[in-house]
């Protein structure tokens, strides 16, 4: 192993809403030295329920976008031909289509197509109540950069981390694409957040063989588990297959979603909570000690 | 016309409004663009008539007659090429497939060749709902090459549904880009609120007129009502919380096949619809 001291953790679904960033919000609550990273830029929300404080913005630019001064543009329309992206029409760029190749760029013999860096986004430096650091992210709208700034905000989270953490929690985004790759990156391992409905066992699985081309290892957690026995029964089954452990299951809760609906951490609904929690999050650094070793 | 379902958050239930809309209007077409993750063929169940693989074209190097320039790596943005002097490496993840090396290598020594990014199923449902979705290879990155593909399914003169991916990035962009309307499906949780307000910036900036659905609704979360009201943004209709949707989802059975009531309230949100995407025609 490299000479880290701290252990990663990522925290993924597959399908969204299941109960992640509550999870890692969760885990934030009960571990002490840690740092957080919320890597779902695109939908972030665990600020929503840590309360950071934020200390230092970034800028993040993602690529360069192409832009014709129509003064300088002689309407050749060789641009728009060699565009593959249909961004081009009438002489004017699409913002939203433009993938930032540059080839309209150089291939304009008038000068006439300018192609700087554009800002894509922000991410935050924080501090939480608890003084631990914590990082989130604001990708602007409809940008087409979030694996770049997942792989930004946690190389900035790593870069001067400090000697005594023990643990970073990365709460990642739904999915199996590009940001999730990012995330899962030089991760230790992934907790799985899923849920007993035909959707949510087939995104476990997609989630699972992606999971197996990273060759990380996983375990799940069963949120929701009594909503329907049948299908919660088809994931311990599914698990053991795969020989994935299923570390933690969490009942159908309507305090729960009070907790939600006040932006409170779950671990402050009730003692029984914390008590499953701290159940998992004992299960969990069993299997990332076997995991790591 | 297009409808597109979209939320910002993941979970909210854009699926299950997606499909529940099209399952009340007659021979409507439904889309699912969540190519990652594709959940409408579980609550629609069509029988797949066909199956298509979708590609993305790859630059292919002839290493034998490269003379190692380096001209390909100088004009790749995204750093898909490195020049190792005794070989170009392409990474396949990285390449967006512009084509920009292939007409400024000075040899010609780059063609194309096509990589399956995943397929495209079409089907009908015994509803007589058309079907289309997506499904991503595991392990690709580009969704939004994929989620073109299945757009390609749209049929003009009819109703077609849309179900777009969460988040509020390129594969959202993607998918509601060219709606005459798009429904944001969110949820009573200051979660669902704050995606629900990144996601109306992004409808916003590009111009899709959009109405709100509160699925898992709670009276008691009134500052998304608030935020709604001091917007002037209209709410379509509200779906309460409770266990029995959320049962009847588990197994895979839309809940308003289950409880009339739904039935009901979705054959009023289609209307509603019809009357929106009528107004904004008319300018």
């Amino acid at each position: 192993m490299p000479d880290k001291s701290y252990k990663q953790i990522v925290i993924l679904s597959g399908k969204g809403g299941t109960g992640k960033t509550t999870l890692s919000a969760a885990f934030a609550g009960l571990i002490k030295k840690k740092v957080v990273i919320d890597c779902d830029v695109d939908a972030a929300n665990l600020h929503l329920v840590l309360k950071p404080e934020i200390i230092n913005s970034y800028d993040f630019s993602g690529g360069k976008k192409a832009i014709i001064d129509p003064d300088k543009c002689v309407e050749c329309g060789t641009c728009e031909t060699v565009c593959r992206f249909d961004a081009i029409n009438n002489f004017t760029i699409d913002q939203l289509s433009c993938e930032g190749c540059g080839f309209c760029f150089r291939v304009c013999s008038s000068d006439a197509i300018k192609f700087d860096p554009s800002k894509s986004g922000s991410y935050f430096e924080c501090e939480l109540p608890d003084g631990s650091k914590f990082f989130y992210a604001k990708l602007f709208s409809g940008d087409g950069n979030s694996g770049k700034l997942v792989s930004e905000i946690k190389r900035k989270a790593l870069e001067n981390i400090s000697s005594d953490i023990e643990w970073v929690i990365v709460d990642g985004p739904p999915g199996i694409g590009c940001p999730v790759n990012a995330s899962v990156a030089v991760a230790d391992y992934v907790v799985i957040v899923t849920e007993p409905t035909v959707s949510g066992i087939h995104d476990l699985k997609r989630l699972i063989e992606l999971l197996k081309t990273f060759k990380i290892r996983s375990g799940i957690v069963i949120n929701k588990y009594d909503l329907n026995e049948t299908i919660a029964t088809q994931i311990f089954n599914y698990a053991e297959n795969e020989k994935t452990p299923i570390i933690g299951s969490i009942p159908f809760d309507p305090e729960f979603m009070k907790a939600l609906i006040n932006g409170e951490n779950v671990l402050e609904v009730n003692k029984n909570i914390q008590e499953e929690i701290l159940t998992i999050l004992r299960q969990l650094e069993l299997q990332v000690e076997i995991s790591v070793n | 016309m297009i409808i597109s379902i979209a939320s910002g958050k993941g979970g909210t239930g854009k699926t299950t409004v997606a499909a529940s809309l099209a399952s009340v209007i007659p021979e409507s077409v439904y889309i699912d663009c969540d190519v990652e993750e594709p959940n409408g063929h579980l609550l629609l169940k069509p029988e797949f008539i066909s199956e298509e693989s979708a590609k993305k074209l790859l630059p292919q190097i002839d290493q034998e007659k490269c003379t190692f320039c380096g001209k390909c790596v100088e004009v790749c943005e995204f750093n898909a090429l490195i020049n190792l002097k005794f070989e170009i490496v392409l990474f396949d993840e990285m390449c967006h497939g512009c084509g920009a090396c292939i007409y400024f290598c000075p040899s010609k020594v780059i063609t194309e060749r096509a990589k399956e990014i995943g397929v495209v199923r079409v089907g009908i449902t015994s509803a007589k709902i058309f079907f289309a979705d997506g499904v991503l290879n595991i392990g690709e990155v580009a969704a939004t090459p994929l989620i073109k593909e299945v757009k390609k399914n749209i049929i003009e003169g009819k109703i077609n549904i849309l179900d777009s991916p969460p988040g509020t990035s390129c594969c959202m962009v993607e998918t509601v880009k060219d709606s005459d309307f798009c429904i944001l499906v969110t949820e009573s949780t200051p979660f669902g609120l704050n995606d629900l307000k990144l996601a109306i910036d992004v409808l916003k900036t590009i111009g899709v007129s959009f109405g709100v659905v509160i699925n898992k609704y709670d009276p008691s979360f009134t500052e998304m009502e608030n935020y709604l009201n001091e917007n002037s943004i209209e709410i379509l209709l509200k779906i309460p919380f409770e266990r029995r949707y959320a049962e009847s989802y588990s197994e895979g059975i839309l809940p308003l096949d289950k409880y009339p009531e739904l039935k009901n309230a979705f054959r009023v949100l289609h209307k509603r619809i019809l009357e929106k995407v009528e107004i904004v025609n008319a300018g």
